[in-house]
């Protein structure tokens, strides 16, 4: 009974929302994924790059992921970001059905290349409400610098 | 179709840009547990709220960034997680918990009383 209360619309409307996905990465223009190491749809996890003129910003969308057992490493201009997310999902008894399973579990890891112009040394990370964001500053050299005309 | 339902609607028109997060649902004899993503939602933005028998789920995305910052590279657009369910008859939508921790949500819907199991004795005549 609850099979088809539940299943129905969420298999329904996660389809549109597969098609947009699909639109946007065909159509999407500026800001589509058109990096070498990105992933196709249903990646995990998620990650949003910025540059700012003094750093360059990753968000990596990661929740419910312990936040010690990340492991974030830089090697050769490449940020790496890998980890495991366990499954919360109850053995199948007789008991127990499980009508969707849409979360991500198991092992994962995304590569980000970095630009020339940062410094590995100094990068930050932290984690909040299942975001981790990376931070990796700029050289100094590389960050703009207003010149005095005498 | 009633006159709320089309309010509804138009509702969903406007805010098309939300992403459906995805959720795990599990039943057991005493409810349904419904685990849910919300990445980069603070607690406060996040809204968990029944009408009658449908279950919304809607949480702002609120990220610090630097002053000045482009984005370059964007997998996840909009800000805006939302996603609704229909609760069927025999589940009790006053007696919800919700826990959210790290950008996942876990509600607990547990079954009204009427619709728990019970073992119906036969006793012989």
């Amino acid at each position: 009974m609850y099979e088809s209360l539940l299943r129905l619309p969420v298999d329904f409307f996660s389809e549109f929302d597969r098609i947009q996905r699909e639109l946007n990465q065909a159509f999407g223009g500026a800001g589509a994924p058109t990096s070498i190491r990105a992933l196709g749809r249903g990646a995990f996890p998620r990650v949003n790059i910025g540059t700012s003129a003094k750093s360059v910003e990753v968000y990596a969308l990661l929740p419910g992921v312990d936040p010690a057992k990340l492991d974030v490493s830089v090697d050769r201009g490449l940020l790496t970001i890998a980890g495991e997310r366990a499954s919360d999902l109850p053995a199948a008894s007789d008991k127990v059905s499980v009508y969707a399973d849409e979360r991500f579990a198991g092992k994962f890891k995304r590569t980000v290349s970095l630009p020339d112009d940062v410094d590995p040394a100094a990068i930050e990370a932290n984690y909040r409400d299942g975001v981790l964001r990376v931070s990796i500053p700029r050289r100094e050299a590389a960050q703009p610098q207003r010149i005095e005309v005498k | 179709m009633s006159e709320k339902q089309d309010v509804a609607k138009s509702d969903v028109a406007q805010q098309t840009q939300a992403v459906l997060p995805p959720v795990d649902i599990v039943e057991d004899e005493a409810g349904i547990r419904l685990t849910a993503d919300l990445p980069g939602v603070p607690k406060d933005q996040l809204s968990v709220r029944t009408e009658g028998q449908s279950l919304l789920i809607e949480g702002q995305v609120a990220i610090d960034t630097p002053e000045g910052m482009e984005p370059v590279y964007v997998e996840t657009r909009s800000p805006v997680y939302r996603r609704t369910f229909n609760l069927s008859r025999d589940l009790d939508p006053t007696k919800i918990e919700a826990a959210f921790r790290d950008g996942v949500l876990t509600l607990r819907i547990p079954k009204a009383e009427h619709a728990q199991p019970r073992k119906i004795a036969v006793s012989v005549v």
